[in-house]
Parts: C-alpha cells; sequence; structure tokens
C-alpha cells in the first residue's frame, strides 16, 4: 500500500508539516502530544478503503457511481477553499435514498468543486440529466423571452404560472461550505443590486433576522416566505448551518418577482402571477435576471457560470439553467387516465403536488412543470412546458368532451 | 503554522481568516446557552485561528450552540469537543462554561475519581413498592481517536472494532453479544426494542447540529450481557456510554456491577495499547461538556405521585442535588405520577460521592411519600441545602 502521508504531500494543497499515522486499523499506532510541534496537525489517519463509505442500502447518484478507485483517488483533495470530498458526499452517505425516487446524493461546496471532483460529479451529472456529457458538450443560455411562441394559457384551467432559477455570486463559497462572513458578504452584494431595481421590478428586502411578525404573516400569507430546511438531505449538507443569519426575501411591490437570498443557493428568483400569462411571466424573469446581473456587474462581481455547465448552482440537479418552469393546472380527469404518467414523460415534464416538491395534488390541480434543467436553453425550456400544457389541456377537454386522447410522441434528446 | 485543509468540518479555517473578526463573528443576541454567555467578540477573536491537533476550530465547537439558540427556561450547553485537546487548546471559552454548567468548578479544581462500589453505604434496599428500578450510566472515549462530532468513518470504526474486540473477551456474569446497527435482523432489532435498549439515531438538533450524527448507522452498535444487566452504546453521542440497570430497589447491585463492568473494560483496552481519556482536572473526557468528571447519571424510577404535586418538590429536588426526568428520559413528561430521579452533578465529585447521593436522596423522598400518602405534614423531613 503507498504511503498515506507521501500520497497526502503530493495532493493537498497549503500544508505545513502533517504528522501522519498510518497503518492498518488494528495496528492503533499513537502519537503523543510531547512529540508533535504546536500547530501541526495530526491525524489518525487511515487508508482510502478503511474510509470508503458503506453504500450497499443506498440508492442515489453519488452511490451510483462513487468507486473506491474513485474515492481513493479524490480523497484527499481539496478546492482552494478547503472543502473535501467527504463534505461533498456527506448529504448522500446520511440520505441512502428512497427505492423509487434516485436523488443526486451531493453538493458542491464551491464552483471550483465541479472541477476538483470532476471524476465524480461528471459521472453524476451525465445521469442525472439524461446523458448530457459535460466533458463533451456545451449548455446553451438564452434568455430572450421574445422568442416564446404563444404562452397565455386558458385559464380555465391554469391558475398559476411561475418561473425560477437560482444564481451563485462568483469569488464566494457555495451553502453548504460557506463561512458567516461570506454567508453575509452574498447578502450584502445582492441587496445592494436589488435596491437598484426600478419601475414593476422596484420592491423591498425582508431580513429573517430583523422582520417584524407582522411582516412575517403578510409573507406567509402571500405565500413568499420560506422556512429553515428542514428536509435531512439539505441539512445534512450543511447549508442551514447559522440559521436564520444572513437569509431574507426581496419582492418587488407588486408581488410578481421575489428573489430568495441564502436559502439552498445564494439566490433564488422567481417570476410569478396567477392566471394563465406564462410568457409575460418569462418576460418579467428574463428582464428582471439582466437587470440584477447588470447591476452586480456595476459592483464589480459576476455570477457563477461556464460553457460546459451553464449556472452554477449548489446541487447538480440544477446545473445549466437551474429553471423550473411551471403552471397550477386543473386535470381531474386526465390525473385520472392512466396513460398520464407516459403523457408527462414524452413531453418532458413532470407533476408536483401544488404544495411543491414532495406534496400531494389537491383537487385534482397539479404543478406540472419542465423535467430538464441541462443541455437545452431557458428558452427551449419554457417553449416546452407552453407547447406540453396546452396538450395537456387538449387532452382535458376531450376527455370532458367523452373524446379520446393520444399519448404524443417522445420529445427528442441528446444522442 | 499553516494547518491542514480540514476533512471532516463543516468549515474551513484557513478560509475564514480573510475576514475580519467582526464580520464572521455569530449573532448570538436571540440565544440563550452556556456558549452564548461566554462568548464575546474579543474571546471569539482570541481563539478564531486555534485548532487543535487534528483541526477542531472554534466554529466547530460552537456551531450547535449557534444553530441552537436555546429555550428561556432551559440552559443548554451550546458547545461540544472534537477530540480531546479541545477542552486545553480552547481552554478560554471552556473553562467558563464548564464553571457555569458545573456549579462554580474552577480551572484549578481537581476531580476525584472512585469506582469501589464497597464505599457505597446501603443502597441494596430501597423500597420495590416504590422503586421500580435502579439504573447507572456514563461515557467512556478512547484515547487517539477524535470525538463523534469531528471523527472520520475510519475513526470510528475503529472504535467500533477496538470495542467490540475488547467487550468479547467479557465473561461469566458479564458475558454477552455485539449487535450492529447495520446488521441487525428484523427480530433482533425487536427483541433490543421491547428491552428498551435500542437507541435511533439522533433526533435532536442539538446532536445534529454538532456533526455527530453522520454517516448512521456506519459503525454503530449495541452490546449488551447475556442477562440484560449490562449495555454498551458504541458510537452513539461519545465513542461508549455503559449503562447498568436492573428492575426492582437495588442499586448497591446496580453500581457494583457497574464499577466492575467498567473496569474490566478499561483493563482490556490496556491489554490493547488504549487507554480512556481522563485528566486530574476534567476527569473522564467526554463530547458534551455537561458529561465531564463521573459522567455518570444514577437515577432510578420511583412512584411518587404525592410528592411531585407538593409544592416544595423542585426546592427539595434542589437541596437534594437531584433531578427530575420523565421515565423516557431527558426530555419526557412523567407518566403515572412515576418519576425518573438521579444526580444532577458530574463533575467535582466523585462516582460514589454521587450514587450515594442518589440512594440517600430517594430514601428520604419515599418517606416524604409515606406521609403523605397517611396525610401528615414533611416539613420535619425537609434537608438543608448541602
Amino acid at each position: 500500500m503507498a504511503s498515506s502521508f507521501s500520497r497526502v504531500l503530493s495532493s493537498k494543497r497549503n500544508i505545513g508539516i502533517l504528522s501522519l499515522v498510518g497503518g492498518s486499523v488494528t495496528a492503533g499506532f499513537l502519537l503523543h502530544r510531547e512529540h508533535v510541534s504546536a500547530g501541526a496537525a495530526v491525524r489518525r489517519r487511515y487508508p482510502a478503503s478503511a474510509e470508503y463509505p458503506d453504500l450497499r442500502k443506498h440508492n442515489n447518484c453519488m452511490a451510483s457511481h462513487l468507486t473506491p478507485a474513485i474515492y481513493s483517488k479524490l480523497c484527499d483533495k481539496a478546492t482552494p477553499n478547503g472543502y473535501m470530498l467527504d463534505q461533498a458526499i456527506q448529504t448522500g452517505v446520511d440520505n441512502p435514498g428512497h427505492p423509487f425516487i434516485k436523488t443526486v446524493g451531493m453538493v458542491a461546496g464551491d464552483e471550483e468543486s465541479y472541477e476538483v471532483f470532476a471524476d465524480l460529479l461528471d459521472p453524476v451529472i451525465k445521469e442525472r440529466h439524461n446523458g448530457y456529457d459535460p466533458t463533451t458538450m456545451k449548455h446553451p443560455t438564452d434568455l430572450d423571452s421574445s422568442k416564446i411562441q404563444s404562452g397565455h394559457f386558458d385559464e380555465r384551467y391554469v391558475l398559476s404560472s411561475r418561473v425560477r432559477t437560482g444564481r451563485s455570486i462568483r469569488g464566494l463559497s457555495l451553502p453548504p461550505a460557506c463561512t458567516r462572513a461570506e454567508r453575509r458578504e452574498v447578502e450584502r452584494v445582492v441587496v445592494d443590486a436589488l435596491a437598484g431595481l426600478k419601475g414593476d421590478l422596484s420592491g423591498r428586502y425582508y431580513s429573517l433576522t430583523q422582520m417584524t411578525e407582522k411582516e412575517q404573516q403578510q409573507l406567509i400569507d402571500d405565500h413568499f416566505l420560506f422556512d429553515k430546511p428542514v428536509s435531512p438531505l439539505l441539512t445534512c449538507a450543511g447549508m442551514a448551518r447559522d440559521w436564520p443569519d444572513a437569509r431574507g426575501i426581496w419582492h418587488n411591490n407588486e408581488k410578481t418577482f421575489l428573489i430568495w437570498i441564502n436559502e439552498e443557493d445564494h439566490t433564488r428568483v422567481i417570476s410569478m402571477e396567477r392566471g394563465g400569462n406564462m410568457r409575460r411571466v418569462f418576460e418579467r424573469f428574463c428582464r428582471g435576471l439582466k437587470e440584477v446581473e447588470r447591476l452586480i456587474q456595476e459592483r464589480g462581481w459576476e455570477f457563477m457560470w461556464n460553457e460546459r455547465l451553464g449556472y452554477i448552482l449548489t446541487c447538480p440537479s440544477n446545473l445549466g439553467t437551474g429553471l423550473r418552469a411551471g403552471v397550477h393546472v386543473k386535470l381531474p380527469l386526465l390525473s385520472k387516465d392512466a396513460r398520464f404518467s407516459k403523457i408527462l414523460d414524452n413531453l418532458r415534464l413532470q407533476k408536483r403536488g401544488t404544495g411543491g416538491v414532495d406534496t400531494a395534488a389537491v383537487g385534482g390541480v397539479f404543478d406540472i412543470s419542465n423535467l430538464d434543467r441541462l443541455g437545452h436553453s431557458e428558452v427551449q425550456l419554457v417553449q416546452t412546458v407552453i407547447d406540453g400544457v396546452n396538450y395537456l389541456i387538449e387532452c382535458e377537454k376531450r376527455l370532458e368532451r367523452g373524446q379520446d386522447i393520444k399519448v404524443p410522441p417522445p420529445l427528442k434528446q441528446f444522442k | 503554522a499553516q494547518g491542514a485543509a480540514m476533512p471532516f468540518g463543516n468549515t474551513h479555517n484557513q478560509l475564514k481568516m480573510k475576514y475580519t473578526p467582526e464580520q464572521e463573528f455569530p449573532d448570538l443576541s436571540k440565544h440563550n446557552n452556556h456558549m452564548a454567555k461566554v462568548l464575546t467578540p474579543e474571546l471569539y477573536e482570541r481563539l478564531r485561528s486555534k485548532q487543535t491537533p487534528s483541526g477542531f476550530t472554534l466554529d466547530d465547537i460552537i456551531q450547535t450552540g449557534v444553530d441552537n439558540p436555546g429555550h428561556p427556561f432551559v440552559m443548554t450547553v451550546g458547545c461540544v469537543a472534537g477530540d480531546e485537546e479541545t477542552y486545553d487548546v480552547f481552554k478560554d471559552l471552556l473553562d467558563p462554561v464548564i464553571q457555569d454548567r458545573h456549579g462554580g468548578y474552577k480551572p484549578t479544581d481537581k476531580h476525584k475519581t472512585d469506582l469501589n462500589a464497597d464505599h457505597l453505604k446501603g443502597g441494596d434496599d430501597l423500597d420495590p413498592n416504590y422503586v421500580l428500578s435502579c439504573r447507572v450510566r456514563t461515557g467512556r472515549s478512547i484515547r487517539g481517536f477524535c470525538l463523534p462530532p469531528h471523527c472520520s468513518r475510519g475513526e470510528r470504526r475503529a472504535v467500533e472494532k477496538l470495542s467490540t474486540e475488547a467487550l468479547a473477551s467479557l465473561s461469566g456474569d458479564l458475558k454477552g453479544k455485539y449487535y450492529a446497527l447495520k446488521n441487525m435482523t428484523e427480530a433482533e432489532q425487536q427483541q433490543l426494542i421491547d428491552d428498551h435498549f435500542l437507541f435511533d439515531k439522533p433526533v435532536s438538533p442539538l446532536l445534529l447540529a454538532s456533526g455527530m450524527a453522520r454517516d448512521w448507522p456506519d459503525a454503530r452498535g449495541i452490546w449488551h450481557n447475556d442477562n440484560k444487566t449490562f449495555l454498551v452504546w458504541v458510537n452513539e453521542e461519545d465513542h461508549l456510554r455503559v449503562i447498568s440497570m436492573q428492575k426492582g430497589g437495588n442499586m448497591k447491585e446496580v453500581f457494583s456491577r457497574f464499577c466492575d463492568g467498567l473496569t474490566k473494560i478499561e483493563t482490556l483496552f490496556k491489554e490493547r495499547g488504549h487507554v480512556f481519556m481522563w485528566n486530574e482536572h476534567l476527569g473522564y473526557v467526554l463530547t458534551c461538556p455537561s458529561n465531564l468528571g463521573t459522567g455518570l447519571r444514577g437515577g432510578v424510577h420511583v412512584k411518587l405521585p404525592n410528592m411531585s404535586k407538593h409544592a416544595k418538590f423542585e426546592d427539595i429536588l434542589k437541596k437534594l442535588k437531584l433531578q427530575k426526568r420523565g421515565t423516557g428520559g431527558v426530555d419526557t413528561a412523567a407518566v403515572g405520577g412515576i418519576f425518573d430521579i438521579s444526580n444532577a452533578d458530574r463533575l467535582g465529585f466523585s462516582e460514589v460521592e454521587l450514587v450515594q447521593m442518589v440512594v440517600d436522596g430517594v430514601k428520604l423522598l419515599i418517606e416524604m411519600e409515606k406521609k403523605l400518602e397517611k396525610g401528615q405534614p414533611i416539613d420535619d423531613l425537609i434537608p438543608a441545602a448541602k
């Protein structure tokens, strides 16, 4: 077995004297404190095989791709900020997953995670994003809302329309890894920029630590308030540390453009309104995003983005566009049809309950949104939702009239 | 000196040093725990560049206290140790926390360890009409290994292996079996639940926020003797939690087995080249500062339906240096007038002294209960403060 000592020295950056205790688990070597110079790190180190997580009962993308060989190669590597593999995979180790739902099982602690841990993240990304290969493909970004065709739904069926994404501030660590000062810096940079929004986008920030009871109630009534995460998928990744420090909600006065600060990502940007005017929702979304980007650039900041992965966010599932465009739509008949799931699948759509992810549909009203995030542009994804939802409404109408419906052919994916 | 990148914490010490102490100092304005009372911005500035030899930092210590502001009526500790050296490197924070938590215990005080059960006077005859069961628990940490908030999977597995090997050598009344959490069968699991032995993955945010539930259930398990009177938890909140228990009122027997078992386990570890974390000042070193010293909680489940309704119940318990809990343990309610009564102290008194307090105190409480049953007053029985 190669000496742990030399392997660590060769692969870590910024190390001082690092005394290692190698050997097998049962040998039990021990260095007494007196023999160690002040400031040097002493750790009972084990070979990668002794540290490799037990993933036999696991069903998530990380577990599917983290072989002992990849673990061994990556376990001593650190990003420039000091983020390491064990931290990135902790959420997937702690949450084995569900036999029917495959979670991602890992997060990024900073932009560089996607490079330093590419040997694991690239296959995870490829599996999660239906064959998108980050080593060979480029992701298209397109926020030109004028390209959208149609996009005003029948409001007897569509109750509301919403588009969300996330944006990360380059140079600052992501929520699983950020320090309190970094998180506060994210808040400062974003709130400062948002104060520059004008017209229908002008609005106000509500810090979670300072909001009054009245403000809190109003935000709850508007369905804007986000809570401290309770899902172990998120808490195990460390993104709820120091709650509610530097967390908050900004929204415009018209309550149609909303930004969450320091929840699962640096920012989540949401455009929404009642009714079926998805076209207008997306127009405001694009305009708002571009304006915020311009405002932070004026102050010397930019969003994390690259050609390979598009917009960089905490969870690999949100790479690319990070975009989920959806509607609340009444489909009581269609939802009972045995072909409903297949239709959604072929249209590249997914259903959720009206409480969002992990909730049940109430009164035949579903949240229908795009499945994909990466490898298709924002315009393409929103168009997919528009075309798809129109098709679903057509099906519902046909079923109302006692007519039969057809399962559409599947939309093209990557080669 | 430059520190190595830290593999096991959720914070990065070198990265933080780019920001000023003011920018990093946690907002503790709504907090009520021992850590928040002690941690000033000046102290934060002094300590934030330090780390223990294994890389545990101030922010790691306090994360649980930052994430859990506490309760206006119950004062939590708000900090944990990641290794033995934490208590030394960060003494400027932990000494005042310890002093506050352990009744004024000073940094210069020495702690007495006494695991000789012969020194306990009486305790073999607590009235079984009132005392349903007796139990004594403590914890032990294996020197040289990081503690649950900080340990790697490899270390935790090594602790499990060492512990199970040592326990496998116990014989006679202490002979038993280990049940690894991740390998147990459904039947074994149900039996352990029925015996009230099985521990679950922690759900308390106090524990979760410190990182001690990582990788659950890897390297966690329960060992118990065939008689089901001696039980060891491996890698829950501490490396080892050691529990002696039985139905009835014979605390002396429970404590004898406790001392005997602990001493034997310690010998078995020594034979394998390992010792427990212990020093003259803090006694046995455990993850939570509240469990330093003896780490001992000796208690009974006792029927006190009349006493518990008496206006002076809390006051009497305080004078006897006892505390009450519900029969589900910490944070549960009493059911049917049955209380869990145990010693309130951990540090600054020996094991024998603490169990003596429980024995003497419970005897007195039962005397009072009997008087109240007959409608007689108990004022002449109420002790002066110890």
